[in-house]
């Protein structure tokens, strides 16, 4: 299985991710510029954080000028799985893959450290090695973490499950409906604030976000790989 | 060439976390007769074109990027730029 890490300028964080999938996960990953437009030959995209376009205007919304946008929103299409972490989020938000819009913290700084989060939905791609209810322990480092979606979508995603994480320490940040990670409609784009990357390791401070990519491999070796 | 400012505001149903620590501050200082503060941001933009047409595409740059419609609303004002 074969991974692109979609890298902005400003990304500053697709070396751990190409790290976390290619060293820890054990699955192909290349870091792909956003100028080479072409996704045709990989199985996932993820989209790593950092402070894409020095996250000028909005957070993620200047990325929306690049032409690997038009190739990011056809390989969503296809049902592929996409997964954006932190600012890789953020621009799926503003590219209009995801829902809603961020938001600067309630508290108004930028705050970081390890969040703890409660597994909601056990039944996507992204998840399906958790177990319901699972507590999990992932880092954050996000500025506009204050995830914001009105009332009437709020309500369709409860309603269509697509509420994947949600905060278990008080959401300091002011998300709607304690959220820190969403799917689309299709269930195949996940969009989360805390950073699954930075905990696949024991000497990083934890393994939480190891089920996550473990999920994603699994979902996609039932289906593609022939173990007949 | 014209000169169009863009106004980009919060939507009334945001919660604007800026404005409240703004509005605190404000009545620290003796303005208790202030009773709401939105903080909001002005884009200005110098571009060619007849009013019309300039309308029409400061409206789609509105719609594309400038303004997130989840949680801003906008309104711009068409004016000239002097001596240019």
């Amino acid at each position: 299985m074969r991974f692109a890490v979609l890298s902005f300028p400003g990304s500053s964080c697709d070396v751990d991710m190409y790290h976390a999938l290619l060293d820890i996960v054990g699955v192909g990953a290349e870091i792909v510029s956003h100028q080479d437009a072409d996704l045709n030959n990989f199985d996932a995209v993820v989209i790593p954080t950092g402070a894409s376009y020095g996250d000028y205007l909005r957070p993620g919304a200047l990325a929306q000028s690049s032409k690997s946008i038009d190739s990011l929103k056809a390989f969503a299409d296809s049902g592929k799985p996409v997964l954006g972490v932190g600012n890789g989020f953020q621009i799926l938000v503003e590219a209009g893959i995801l829902p809603g819009a961020f938001l600067r913290n309630k508290g108004l700084k930028f705050r970081s450290g390890n969040a703890k989060l409660a597994v909601q939905n056990t039944e996507s791609t992204f998840t399906s090695i958790y177990e319901q209810g699972q507590q999990i322990t992932l880092p954050f480092a996000h500025e506009y973490g204050n995830y914001y979606v009105d009332a009437d979508t709020a309500t369709q995603l409860k309603e269509q499950n697509r509420i994947v994480f949600t905060y278990e320490d008080g959401n300091p940040d002011g998300s709607v409906e304690k959220i820190a990670g969403v799917l689309n409609e299709q269930g195949n784009v996940l969009g989360m604030m805390p950073l699954p990357e930075r905990a696949v390791e024991e000497i990083i401070g934890g393994t939480d976000g190891l089920p996550l990519f473990r999920s994603i491999l699994k979902n996609w070796s039932e289906k593609n790989v022939n173990h007949a | 060439m014209t000169k169009v400012n863009v106004y980009v505001t919060l939507r009334e149903s945001v919660v604007d976390p800026q404005g409240i620590a703004a509005q605190e501050a404000l009545q620290t200082l003796g303005f208790n007769e202030v009773e709401s503060v939105r903080i909001g941001r002005l884009i200005e933009l110098e571009l060619a074109g007849t009013d019309s047409e300039i309308e029409t595409r400061v409206k789609e740059m509105c719609d594309k990027l400038l303004v997130n419609k989840v949680i801003e609303d906008y309104s711009f004002e068409i004016g000239e730029v002097a001596g240019k």
